[in-house]
């Protein structure tokens, strides 16, 4: 095999590893408490913005930096279900889809108006590996290992924990976990938390390999929510997988054409498989 | 131990229950027997904590329970089998039976409940691995009871435990309904299955159009020639 293709199939790899950490954030909320956080990339670039804040501008060692800004993210995951989605939780879904629509144009512009629309970064380059004539950057190796203990870590949470099993149980049939005690408020505020805590976690390895500007969410958004529609919305592990397969459609994709052209076939290839598969590629 | 005083409840502006009143005695197994669409999920459903009241009285030992939501009434000692059991159909049996303990107080003991619900359901242990959704329908019930005794509740709820079953299967039930009695625990139970029901409580009411109509022992209520006509086909 072409060493070049094999490069991009690894780093297909290693791209699909953060949107696979982001899907399963987004599949959770969306399995448990049933609505879609549109503004759910949004979340990513608020975190990257205060490690960028916190690291380039303040000088607070970059692992700090990143430890706030998890928590950070988490808090703002509970804000959004306090504030946009426990409120209108009763109401049609559209209305949750347009509250959280509007949060994202609110974060883009409040981004914006404190650090305007310049790109920003932190002026952290880890070194790009060689092995065996194959190019590897470091960051997106670490970004991969780092996800996948992540997700490793959720699935632990989720198996082995009571509030875990709880958040499963919950997707299966909302209305009556209550008569195992479970207070359904408390385990949508658990699970907003851990929605933020993925999108922090993904704004710390994001932000070791991109600039970050107001508008990043629309550059890894829209590709989220394919990811999440072709896997079965609210199926974690379709949208893990998906996660891979999107990214190595992108990644190939870029390597025999170009990186524009290859998100055409992603998208392309979304389309065709919404006809063929309209609940999701791995649907019952 | 459960005491219901002119209760009223529905759903929104569809009242369901009119002054309905109703004792269980510690110790004892009562029965609520009636047609369908009679109130007697919705009564369950009041009494745990699902369907709020509009109006009425409802005691647990004498302190006032209405209007708990149905997690506070776990913690009061009250676990409700809901129609169709509602198992969780892509946990496993095991999953389905820990989810019962949640609260901090069952957590706790989950061991033990865990042991102690395998001892009197043995085959749930042989299938612990395995999905709910896949299990027999009797089975299916025995896994719902047994995740209801997860949190060592004193008043046990029972809301059609026969329904869909085959004819074998609901006398198993019965039989598991006997077992439950003899480890201690009250029990109010609610059938459409009257003759079978009334070979396992003490006591029963006759719940019709969201009424109760009749009240008495389970021995009045086999002998009372209205219940024979129209319950018992005799």
């Amino acid at each position: 095999m072409d060493i070049y293709l094999l490069e991009a199939i690894i780093n297909g790899v290693l791209l699909g590893g953060v949107l696979a950490l982001l899907a399963l954030g987004l599949n959770l909320i969306f399995g448990v408490i049933d609505v879609v956080w549109i503004a759910y990339a949004d979340l990513v670039m608020c975190g990257m913005y205060l490690i960028y804040y916190l690291n380039a501008e303040l000088g607070w060692p970059l692992l700090l930096a990143c430890a706030v800004a998890i928590a950070w993210v988490v808090a703002l995951g509970v804000l959004v279900h306090i504030l946009i989605i426990a409120p209108i939780l009763g109401s049609a879904p559209i209305n949750q889809l347009l509250a959280t629509g509007g949060l994202l144009f609110f974060l883009q512009s409040f981004a914006t108006l404190l650090f305007g629309t310049d790109f920003r970064n932190i002026g952290v380059r880890l070194p790009i590996l060689e092995v065996g004539g194959i190019y590897i950057s470091s960051a997106r190796l670490l970004a991969f290992g780092v996800a996948g203990a992540g997700a490793v870590a959720l699935y632990f949470f989720l198996r082995r924990t009571f509030v875990g099993t709880a958040i499963r149980a919950i997707a299966q049939d909302r209305d009556i976990v209550g008569l195992m005690g479970v207070d359904q408020r408390h385990i949508y505020l658990v699970t907003s938390a851990i929605g933020g805590a993925l999108a922090g976690l993904a704004a710390c390895l994001l932000i070791l390999q991109y600039d970050v500007h107001p508008f990043i969410g629309n550059t890894f958004g829209p590709l989220l929510f394919m990811i999440c529609v072709l896997g079965g919305l609210g199926d974690m592990i379709g949208g893990f997988v998906a996660a891979f397969v999107m990214s190595q459609i992108i990644a190939i994709g870029g390597y025999y054409f170009s990186t524009e052209l290859s998100y055409v076939f992603a998208f392309t290839f979304f389309i065709v498989l919404m006809f063929v598969r309209p609940r999701g590629v791995f649907s019952r | 131990m459960l005491s219901l005083a002119a209760i009223s409840a529905g759903y929104g502006t569809f009242q369901v229950l009119f002054d309905v009143s109703l004792e269980v005695p510690r110790g004892e197994a009562v029965g609520v027997i009636g047609p369908n669409g009679a109130g007697k999920t919705t009564l369950m459903r009041v009494i745990s904590g699902l369907v709020q009241l509009y109006a009425g009285a409802m005691r647990l030992d004498g302190r006032s329970v209405g209007g708990l939501p149905a997690h506070r009434m776990v913690e009061q000692g009250i676990a409700h089998v809901p129609e169709n059991r509602r198992l969780f159909p892509r946990l496993t049996v095991e999953d389905n039976l820990r989810i019962g303990a949640y609260l901090p107080r069952a957590r706790r003991q989950c061991t033990e409940q865990l042991d102690r619900v395998y001892k009197l359901f043995p085959r749930l242990k042989d299938r612990r691995e395995q999905l709910a959704g896949t299990l027999s329908g009797g089975e299916q019930q025995m896994c719902a009871i047994g995740r209801a005794l997860m949190s060592e509740p004193k008043l046990l709820l029972m809301d059609e435990p026969s329904a869909g079953l085959a004819p074998l299967v609901v006398a198993q039930v019965f039989d598991l309904v006997h077992r439950i009695r003899a480890e201690g625990l009250t029990v109010l139970i609610v059938e459409q299955n009257v003759q079978q029901v009334l070979d396992v409580v003490d006591r029963a009411y006759l719940l019709e159009v969201g009424r109760i109509k009749l009240a008495g022992t389970a021995a009045e209520l086999k002998g009372n020639d209205f219940i024979r006509k129209s319950y018992m086909g005799l």
